[in-house]
């Protein structure tokens, strides 16, 4: 399918009355709350073509139905990255950036937001209309694709994204401190937080009763930092070491955002609640990764009045649900809570990009 | 005086009088922000001292239908704060309070009217504010926000949009709203990187909260010297290819160090074909391990000189040297006109070729200063105003190396903004579809297209009601027509 054939197929259900929903690989497709009516569904699948990759300028162009993974694999061999690793090895781009997922490297490089210098879009009117460039500067026109990610697919389908790349680590060492006081993983987070280093990636992990403080180095050196670092988690308590074969690592924190049989509710707080976050979780005996710069959490727990709490303790930090089974997710209040300003004025964005409402009706509560 | 006589009286109940200058020598000042190509004397000016001052404001002029502008220093340089003859410009400068600094969460709020630079004082010197435009000593924040400025290091750190997490507005119609905050993937659309870089055409920012991050361990800067700028172009290539990001690559040709040398007097050799400043931050670990391998290539690249800073006041003196170059023009001739463009950085040294056939083609000569990790030139092209038809003549001049940069995959501005100065380049980049959609944005924001107009798009559009749910005409049903 090309990118007009899409465009069309969206136009034709709009116009017929259907509503439409777009999906990728299918990881993250029962994401947001439940979509109103029986929608269309149409697929990317067709769409996944690495259209560009300029490696001299550090950017790529990609078909929203392209693998991540695929993609990456094609960097990696140029010695660069899209920093970019949620986890989900099927995921598309258009899915990852429809959601704006991300994981670990959010740390040291961004996210979908700050990641993607251009996109084009499909409108349920038809219209195909791309804004940014294929640049990594450039502040001509409106940065429509901040729009479009994480809208859930309600403002349109996204057709192909211009995406910035880095160049991959030469070396990474990961310097990691277990403990199971979280106000002493919570110092030890904050401090790397507020150190002069560069990490890579800061994340703090808690099951199972204990939790680490990871801190990922990478560059031309690793080892000798990482073993400093390793020393300021020592300084918390916490048994510390420095891990140089770290990718798995890595996988397991990314993995723990997602969850096939509990409630995964991603916490988008501040800093100094990673100590609450952390003892919430050891009372509730639930599984967190915090991405502790950033003061983002995801806390698997098993039923919604354990949700309730963790929204009780941590507010008015918004908790929304990202994984959950499918026969606990209909009692859930899966975006909890928001701003009726800021709610009414995406109303009104929506409005103007999908007059008919055809696009994902219902999946972003209170909007569309 | 051009807007009505009951708002002016108006906004002197909500402000003060004080607050409300008249006199025309007074409207005056604020006819040009930056640029000064472009001025308009606006229709009555006010200068609000709160949150809740702007939003009355901007209730008024919505109420009266007259039109406003927002502007924070007026240093910006595509004429989006230059003022519209029948509206009000609302100046934020008296609104300069830093609100909340939040270390335990590296986050700042401000007011709009805050300069760049007290950003970075008020959290140093273990963290700072990324976002460094040259201008950083008196631009404003709620300027930064609007146009989403760079600076030197935005290469490695980024840009304003990547640093601010929540902000308050107010609307064209003088409804006030909270975006974001101290978090961030908060649930719904991402309407303060929609905001971010709208160059004050969705309503104004009154409150902005930004994010600081730790200041880096140590830097370690150099300028080299070579040729011409093809070979420096070569090494900045060597540099990316390697893996490394630099905190800053900066580069200068022979005509802007001339002029800058003239004004700082750094010693740089005038007869050098290019400078590059590099500047390396980071930890101390990293930074040594690169910065000998940086020096290497320069040398094997053919730099016939290395410069590298010993302390900070000859770091300051080389960047002292690299800002100076847009005011330094005036050394070359009386005017400049000043270009924003990206390149794909791998294009630089055809591009750079074709602006020099273009100046000798024009008989005007262009200086070139610009950021290198990041292709955004900015080609000083250097004119007479007094000489009959020379301003014409820069200005077309201008105009084509905007389309060269465009044709080889570029942008017509990197961190400047379009404003008046070059939405009529938005055609080159944007088509019908293009603007039409990022007009769709703006409807949702401001439907009467009161939020400074005439600034962006290339030619005014008006927003129509909001169309209900798509119902097929009774031809359609019947199979008569078709919706083209």
């Amino acid at each position: 399918m090309s990118a007009e054939e899409l465009a069309a197929d969206l136009r034709e259900a709009s116009e017929a009355g259907s509503s439409v929903r777009f999906r990728g690989a299918g990881s993250k497709f029962h994401w947001g709350a439940a979509a109103e009516g029986d929608a269309t569904v149409i697929s990317t699948a067709g769409l996944d073509r690495l259209v560009e990759h300029n490696e001299g300028d550090l950017t790529a162009v990609v078909d929203a139905g392209a693998r991540l993974a695929d993609m990456q694999s094609t960097f990696v061999s140029a010695g660069q990255m899209l920093a970019l690793d949620p986890p989900g090895g099927d995921a598309t781009i258009g899915g990852v950036v429809a959601t704006a997922d991300s994981g670990p490297l959010r740390h040291r490089y961004g996210t979908v937001r700050d990641l993607v210098v251009g996109m084009t879009v499909a409108l349920s009117d038809g219209t195909v209309a791309k804004s940014g460039g294929k640049v990594i500067k450039n502040v001509a026109g409106y940065d429509l694709a901040k729009l479009f990610a994480g809208s859930y697919g309600t403002l349109g389908a996204i057709l192909q994204v211009a995406v910035r790349l880095h160049p991959l680590p030469p070396r990474t060492a990961t310097a990691v401190g277990v403990g199971d006081d979280p106000a002493a993983l919570a110092a030890a987070a904050a401090e790397l937080t507020h150190a002069r280093l560069e990490l890579q990636s800061l994340d703090v992990v808690w099951e199972d009763g204990r939790g680490a403080v990871m801190a990922r180095l990478g560059g031309a050196t690793a080892a000798d930092p990482a073993a400093e670092v390793a020393a300021k988690l020592g300084r918390h308590d916490l048994d510390s070491r420095v891990e140089e074969d770290d990718q798995p690592l890595w996988d397991h924190a990314r993995g723990t955002q997602r969850s096939e049989d509990g409630i995964v509710v991603r916490v988008s707080g501040v800093q100094d609640q990673t100590r609450t976050v952390l003892e919430r979780a050891r009372d509730l005996d639930a599984r967190v990764v915090n991405r502790a710069a950033f003061g983002l959490s995801w806390i698997t727990v098993r039923d919604g009045a354990q949700v309730d709490a963790l929204r009780n303790a941590l507010v008015p930090s918004p908790c929304v649900v990202l994984d959950a089974p499918a026969e606990q997710r209909e009692s859930l209040d899966v975006w909890g809570p928001q701003d009726s300003g800021a709610v009414a004025l995406m109303r009104r964005v929506r409005e103007r990009f999908d007059p008919a409402g055809a696009c994902a009706p219902g999946v972003l509560a209170g909007v569309g | 005086m051009t807007v009505p006589t009951e708002l002016v009286d108006e906004l002197r109940s909500i402000c003060g009088e004080e607050h409300v200058p008249t006199h025309r020598h007074q409207l005056r000042t604020y006819e040009s922000d930056g640029l000064l190509q472009y001025a308009q004397v606006p229709g009555a000016v006010v200068l609000p001292s709160s949150a809740e001052e702007v939003q009355r404001v901007v209730a008024a002029c919505h109420r009266t239908g007259t039109p406003f502008v927002a502007r924070g220093s007026g240093s910006g340089l595509s004429g989006g704060a230059m003022p519209v003859q029948d509206g009000v410009l609302i100046v934020v400068s008296r609104m300069r309070r830093i609100l909340e600094v939040d270390l335990p969460n590296q986050r700042v709020v401000v007011e709009p009217g805050v300069t760049n630079i007290a950003v970075s004082e008020a959290v140093g010197p273990g963290h700072f504010y990324p976002p460094d435009p040259s201008s950083q000593i008196v631009c404003s924040i709620g300027g930064n926000v609007a146009e989403n400025s760079g600076g030197a290091h935005c290469f490695k750190y980024g840009f304003t949009t990547n640093y601010v997490t929540g902000l308050e507005l107010v609307l064209a119609d003088g409804q006030m709203v909270q975006l974001g905050g101290k978090g961030v993937d908060v649930p719904g659309y991402d309407l303060v990187g929609a905001f971010v870089g709208s160059e004050g055409t969705l309503g104004v920012a009154t409150k902005i909260t930004l994010r600081v991050v730790p200041s880096p361990e140590t830097t370690r800067t150099l300028v080299a010297f070579f040729d011409s700028t093809g070979e420096a172009g070569e090494v900045v290539s060597e540099l990316v290819s390697e893996g490394i990001v630099a905190g800053a690559l900066e580069m200068m040709d022979n005509l802007a160090i001339r002029a800058a040398e003239g004004a700082t007097n750094a010693g740089y050799p005038q007869d050098a074909g290019a400078a590059l400043v590099i500047e390396l931050d980071g930890s101390e670990h990293e930074c040594e391990a690169r910065f000998d391998q940086v020096v290497a290539l320069c040398e094997d690249g053919g730099a016939w000189k290395v410069r590298v800073a010993a302390d900070e006041a000859e770091r300051a003196l080389i960047w002292r040297t690299r800002k100076a170059a847009f005011a330094a023009m005036g050394r070359v001739a009386p005017n400049y006109y000043v270009q924003d463009s990206v390149i794909p950085r791998t294009r630089m040294a055809a591009v750079l070729g074709r602006i020099e056939e273009l100046g000798e083609e024009y008989g005007l000569k262009v200086a070139n200063v610009f950021h290198a990790g990041d292709g955004n030139l900015h080609p000083l092209v250097c004119y007479d105003g007094s000489v009959d038809g020379e301003p014409e003549r820069a200005e077309e001049l201008a105009g084509l190396i905007v389309k060269t940069c465009v044709d080889e995959g570029g942008s017509i501005t990197g961190e400047h903004g379009v404003g008046v100065d070059k939405k009529r380049y938005m055609p080159s980049m944007f088509g019908e579809d293009d603007l039409a959609t990022f007009q769709r944005l703006r409807c949702a924001f401001d439907p009467d297209g009161l939020a400074n107009p005439g600034k962006v798009m290339p030619t005014p559009r008006l927003c129509g009601e909001v169309p209900g749910p798509y119902r097929r005409h009774p031809l359609e049903e019947a199979g008569l027509a078709e919706r083209m």
